[in-house]
């Protein structure tokens, strides 16, 4: 992260459009300060977040499945340049499928500083489970409630207040087509990246007995790789009897990955966003 | 700490928790999403059956949901079969224009024959073939399919089509990846990711080729025009044509699942495994959007890559061509070489040669062997219309409708195109399924056409 950070205005004036400026800069990414990944239920308007804020034109899609693979774009927001990962749109994180797992890479091992869960808050409650699922995994967590006109034609109310209090992260009421609220998420993206506002992530834990172990067992990941990003959920997923983490960590394939994903994979990028365009 | 430790402590805490943890924790997951959810929204409306659902009940009813389906396919067909005719013609006649206007510019100069002959009857040739044939129904089918796809019709086909999918062993999302398949295998082969189980998506590769992707539309689209509709009434040609290419399309789906019937009792045995699929609210296409993804995304993808090995082609047929041996040129003796294999299929040898020289982009064979056909016959100047064509093909080289329907039943089943076999590759690492895509599919083409084509010399049809 550079240090010649410019001392930012206060906080009210920050998301304020006149004072931040945000620049689309399509897939110019070789040069970032920080990562941020874009996570979401197919269908939440994810890709069109993403062309809104990169400027470029992955192609949106109403169904599941037409990001099939990571596509990366860059954008600058209050002279910070960010790079953008746009996940595969997933209903859980927790299936083996291929998309799936592109996702929940990603978001353990990539180390994003930022992950933005898009929601449809047309039906927020099927989403939340995603959000739940990713609140595991990383606690730098933003929720954008997308789609906030279409709740509002279907006679919708969100209460974002309430749904952030409750989560434990910032929850920021947007509309990707129109434009609207892109520049206060970003600020609460910008916020949680520099640690303006702590999150405590809602932990769903299920039953005593249960937390006692995979209290038993963290340690000794951490033993093991050291500088791995959440050894608590790898535990949760051993402790389920997950064979794809089992396998991971077995042929060591576990700290490949932590290495591979940590690599600032610039050459990749190119690739990437071409191959999503399909 | 060795990872088999850790492994095996997580297996022994694992067996000293009480049964049904997971079920605890998933159940906690969504008793607190709804929990946080009931806070967080209010509902005012009590509409229940809003739009998006009185259209559900509609395009997936079990009576009119096939219907409508066929229906649509139908009208994006009709409308790319009316529309690409019109302007076909008015494009070859431009490009030939400027290739007659080219070749008397480079004799004007004094070049040599065989630089003019090379430039404007190979190369140049090669090229206007494939822009004249293959940009028009992409221009007008493109747009359509795209605009389908952004309203979000296509998870109601996959509805519609599940339990057909589900009884030949696949998985139901296959219909999706089907459907990419019309736009390109490759980009069918890719979306395949989106089924979980390796047996099922490894179904779904293989079998993508058996629907006509927007290179092989083209050629479907002008014999279907040229031939099947041409013995009709001038008011009725748009509609036969476009009904014999739905009809190829619809042979292509039930290879599809045969094919999957038989692959998932055979070399991937399995049943079809159960997922849930969101039917998503309907969204107002954006008109701009679509346009711009496919025109350039994939109109201009498509062609730029077929020009890339219509030039070479073009070029290779010419040589052929004008490498004299005896009162004959290497082309005819290569198609007359292959041609008891050709006729055995119902086609004939320049057909054979055309599909060779083509491998690298197979929906390119028509313009090639149309340039074969030129090259090694009587040399007429570019054909501009249908009857052109026709003539070109019945009179000067003995086609019959049996060489029209084999051609259209060969560019559907044939092996796939170099980039989607490169695709296949890269999807399932393994040389094998890359190789048995190509069996299987070129095997069945080959097996069919013979079978139509001893079928009607059995009938006395031709």
């Amino acid at each position: 992260m550079s240090n010649t950070k410019i001392a930012l205005p206060t906080e009210h004036c920050e998301t304020c459009p006149a004072f931040t400026q945000l620049e689309q800069m399509g897939i110019k990414v070789g040069d970032f300060d920080r990562v941020i990944a874009l996570a979401g239920n197919p269908n939440t308007g994810k890709s069109t977040l993403f062309n809104t804020l990169t400027g470029l034109k992955q192609h949106t899609g109403n169904w599941p499945g037409k990001t099939v693979t990571r596509a990366e774009g860059g954008f600058e927001f209050n002279r910070m340049r960010y790079k953008l990962v746009d996940l595969p749109g997933t209903y859980s994180l927790l299936s083996a499928s291929q998309d799936e797992e592109v996702a929940r890479d990603f978001i353990l091992f990539g180390q994003p500083g930022c992950t933005i869960v898009v929601t449809d808050a047309t039906a927020l409650e099927r989403n939340l489970n995603l959000v739940l699922q990713v609140m595991e995994i990383t606690e730098n967590v933003v929720v954008a409630i997308n789609l906030m006109d279409e709740a509002k034609r279907k006679g919708i109310e969100v209460d974002a207040r309430s749904l952030s209090r409750d989560l434990g992260v910032p929850a920021i009421p947007i509309t990707a087509r129109a434009g609207e609220g892109i520049h206060t998420l970003l600020g609460a993206v910008a916020d949680v990246i520099e640690g303006k506002i702590i999150t405590k992530p809602l932990r769903v834990g299920g039953t005593p007995e249960f937390q006692k172990a995979v209290k038993e067992l963290v340690p000794m990941i951490e033993q093991m790789a050291p500088g791995i990003p959440n050894a608590r959920w790898l535990a949760i997923r051993l402790l389920d009897g997950d064979a794809r983490v089992q396998k991971a960590l077995s042929t060591g394939e576990l700290g490949d990955i932590v290495s591979r994903q940590q690599r600032a994979d610039v050459q990749f990028s190119g690739k990437m966003s071409v191959e999503g365009r399909q | 700490m060795e990872a088999n430790e850790i492994l095996a402590k997580a297996e022994s805490l694992r067996n000293n928790l009480s049964t049904g943890f997971r079920d605890e924790i998933v159940k906690s997951l969504y008793t607190e999403a709804e929990n946080i959810a009931k806070r967080a929204v209010k509902t005012s409306s009590d509409k229940k059956y809003d739009f998006d659902q009185r259209m559900d009940r509609l395009v997936t009813s079990p009576y009119a949901g096939l219907p409508i389906m066929l229906g649509l396919l139908g009208l994006i067909i009709w409308l790319t079969v009316s529309g690409a005719n019109v302007v076909s013609g008015w494009i070859a006649v431009v490009l030939f224009g400027i290739g007659d206007y080219g070749r008397a510019l480079f004799d004007q100069i004094g070049l040599p024959w065989w630089i003019t002959g090379f430039v404007w009857d190979g190369v140049y040739l090669g090229l206007a073939w494939v822009v004249s044939v293959m940009l028009p129904p992409m221009m007008i089918f493109f747009p359509a399919f795209t605009f389908l796809e952004d309203l979000g019709y296509l998870p109601r086909v996959a509805f519609n089509l599940d339990w057909m999918f589900k009884k030949t062993g696949a998985h139901g999302k296959q219909s999706l990846t089907m459907a990419m398949g019309f736009g390109c295998n490759a980009a069918g082969v890719i979306a395949t990711r989106v089924i979980d189980s390796p047996r099922e998506r490894l179904i779904a590769i293989l079998t993508n080729n058996f629907v006509p992707c927007n290179g092989r539309f083209p050629t479907l689209i002008m014999l279907a025009t040229v031939f099947v509709a041409a013995s009709f009434p001038p008011a009725l040609t748009s509609f036969i044509a476009a009904g014999t290419v739905v009809g190829v399309v619809l042979i292509g789906v039930g290879f599809t699942f045969l094919a999957s019937w038989i692959l998932s009792r055979t070399v991937l045995k399995g049943e079809a495994s159960a997922f849930t699929l969101e039917l998503p609210p309907y969204r107002r296409p954006n008109v701009s959007r679509i346009l711009y993804t496919s025109i350039i995304d994939r109109t201009i993808f498509v062609l730029w890559r077929a020009m890339q090995t219509a030039a070479p082609a073009g070029a290779i047929i010419w040589i052929l061509a004008n490498i004299s041996i005896g009162d004959s040129n290497l082309a005819r003796v290569i198609a007359d070489w292959l041609n008891p294999f050709g006729l055995l299929l119902g086609l004939d040898g320049v057909i054979i040669l055309a599909y060779i020289i083509a491998i690298p982009a197979n929906e390119i064979v028509v313009p090639t062997m149309m340039m074969v056909y030129m090259g090694v016959g009587m040399m007429i100047n570019g054909p501009t219309s249908n009857s052109d064509i026709f003539n070109l093909l019945v009179n000067g080289n003995g086609w019959t409708m049996l060489t029209a329907v084999n051609l259209m039943l060969f560019a559907l089943l044939h092996n796939p195109c170099a980039t989607t076999i490169m695709t296949i590759y890269r999807e399932t690492k393994s040389l094998k399924w890359a190789t048995l895509s190509v069996v299987m599919t070129l095997g069945t083409a080959i097996v069919v056409t013979f079978f139509t084509a001893s079928l009607a010399r059995f009938f006395g049809w031709v």
